[in-house]
């Protein structure tokens, strides 16, 4: 059985066709589409690394599947830089030191991307602390982490107002 | 994971003709099935993805105020949608304590209602399951079972539903909308989960083939959203399921209650609606004793499964905190940490 489905990957249309029903969002990135970025920890939607946005909202990769997802859109990690230029996020956690071994840090980017989205934190640590805790960080750079979520999404919202100046 | 075959209904009809073959589940976002489809502990053989099935995104506000939320529509959007937070401001607190903000902009209002168990056991091929393997005996019995069912258990199962959602959903009579083979019903939520008893392995009460259209809300539930809370006892503040779970409600008029709404979670293998301790709340002062003593009713059958008697006693606090909360007023916000027994009273910050 053959399944065809048209994804949009960080921009890009791709006609899929799967062999089998059993693939994921996260098998088909790093196995078929060579995206490597969003990881392969858990694989049991618990640990975060595998975080993309689907239709903007950030979910568990792993835990999609391929199949479901024809008219999709996807964003991965390697989909968030404008050429050189690094997105806010990225750029805020390099300036944070939000990682350490960096393994979980494409997943903590991409969900701190939706959480920002999303718009429920506002500037209290207390709910950006609650609202990453689907993204775990073994090195424990949750200091950071947080430090950088909070400042990427200042960096955002007085980038939005110069926009509209 | 075993291989499926895959098929996509075009409408509920054709789902439930193609959920009638033996070996059929229904896939939603998957955020339980397909783990469990991982481990091997559950296997179908046809995958009917219900999500693009027409008009089961919608929560829609109906003439006599209840609310009808659609079987698709997402925990997040569900918990975020103002109107129903406002109105049900418990479920939105019981949703936003549950799994990861990622799981939740995924995970879908009927398959909150449809997860399984989290028991170690069931998800432990090499271990006795009766639910998951009938007869095959219960290793949770003489296992590690701290966390297991304390109310309505049986030497057959002593696991518990894991739902957040379904606990002040139950205490505020939420019913349940299915279609199947032989047509639509109603079921309400307090008989949708079954008890274990002799027969494990049954873990509801819907037919072969039923599907699940979405949750009705009665409008008399609104008039506790001035008082009302959900609160969960977990070992980590976040992303961790309930040990106890409390969600209450209080009619309060004048000096006294006039009706009590109170259910609990992690506690059985359903979310266990507590009537006698309602009943003791009314026309009672909101005095810490009537809710002492409303908590002591609660869990008047509780018996510990293993080495869980501490949950009785953590069950019966839980239940008084949320009784005590919810008489002081619902929160205006949000808690930053919902659910949590510990940061609106105490102002406690769990990091950094």
């Amino acid at each position: 059985m053959s399944l065809s489905v048209g994804i949009t990957i960080n921009g890009e249309r791709h006609a899929i066709d799967l062999d089998d029903p059993r693939v994921t969002l996260l098998d088909l990135l790093r196995e078929r589409l060579a995206l490597t970025g969003a990881k392969k920890g858990c694989d049991r939607g618990q640990c975060g690394a595998c975080t993309v946005l689907v239709d903007a909202r950030r979910v568990n990769s792993c835990l999609t599947l391929a199949a479901s997802l024809d008219g999709s859109e996807v964003t991965t990690i390697e989909g968030l830089a404008s050429g050189d230029v690094l997105h806010p996020v990225q750029a805020a956690f390099i300036a944070h030191d939000g990682f350490q071994c960096g393994f979980c840090t494409p997943g903590q980017i991409m969900s701190a991307v939706g959480l920002i989205a999303e718009g429920h934190a506002g500037d209290d640590p207390e709910r950006i602390r609650e609202l990453m805790s689907g993204n775990l960080c073994r090195c424990g750079a949750y200091k950071g982490i947080t430090e950088a979520v909070l400042d990427a999404q200042k960096a955002q919202r007085t980038g939005n107002r110069k926009d509209m100046a | 994971m075993n291989r499926f075959d895959y098929v996509q209904p075009k409408s509920v009809k054709d789902a439930v003709a193609a959920a009638c073959a033996p070996g059929s589940a229904y896939l939603a976002a998957g955020t339980n099935l397909l783990d469990l489809m991982k481990i091997g502990v559950s296997s179908p053989t046809r995958i009917i993805d219900i999500t693009r099935l027409p008009g089961l995104n919608e929560i829609s506000w109906l003439a006599d105020g209840s609310v009808r939320i659609g079987a698709l529509v997402r925990n997040s959007d569900l918990a975020y949608d103002a109107r129903f937070a406002r109105t049900f401001p418990s479920v939105a607190e019981a949703l936003l304590s549950g799994a990861s903000a990622q799981l939740r902009n995924a995970a879908t209002v009927s398959g909150n209602l449809m997860q399984r168990t989290r028991c170690a056991y069931f998800q432990d091929l090499a271990s006795a399951c009766n639910r998951r393997q009938p007869g095959s005996g219960c290793d949770a019995r003489g296992g590690e079972n701290r966390l297991h069912a304390v109310l309505g258990w049986s030497e057959h199962c002593i696991a518990t539903h894991p739902s957040d959602f379904c606990v002040p959903l139950v205490a505020l009579d939420a019913v349940v909308e299915v279609e199947g083979p032989n047509g639509a019903r109603d079921i309400a939520l307090d008989a949708l989960h079954a008890l274990p008893g002799a027969a494990p392995e049954r873990e509801t009460t819907l037919h072969p083939g039923e599907l699940i259209l979405g949750v009705r809300l009665p409008a008399r539930g609104a008039i506790y959203a001035s008082n009302t809370r959900y609160l969960k006892l977990r070992e980590r503040t976040s992303y961790a399921f309930a040990i106890v779970s409390a969600a209450v409600a209080l009619e309060i008029s004048g000096d006294a209650i006039r009706s009590a709404r109170i259910a609990l979670g992690g506690v059985a293998a359903k979310p266990w609606r507590a009537r006698e301790a309602e009943t003791s709340l009314e026309n009672a002062a909101p005095t810490p004793e009537a809710f002492a003593k409303a908590a002591e009713l609660a869990l008047s059958d509780a018996r510990p499964s293993g080495d869980n008697a501490f949950k009785i006693t953590l069950a019966r606090k839980i239940v008084a905190r949320a009784l005590t909360l919810a008489r002081d007023g619902t929160p205006k916000d949000m808690p930053a940490l919902p659910a949590s027994p510990f940061s609106a009273t105490l102002g406690i910050s769990h990091a950094g």
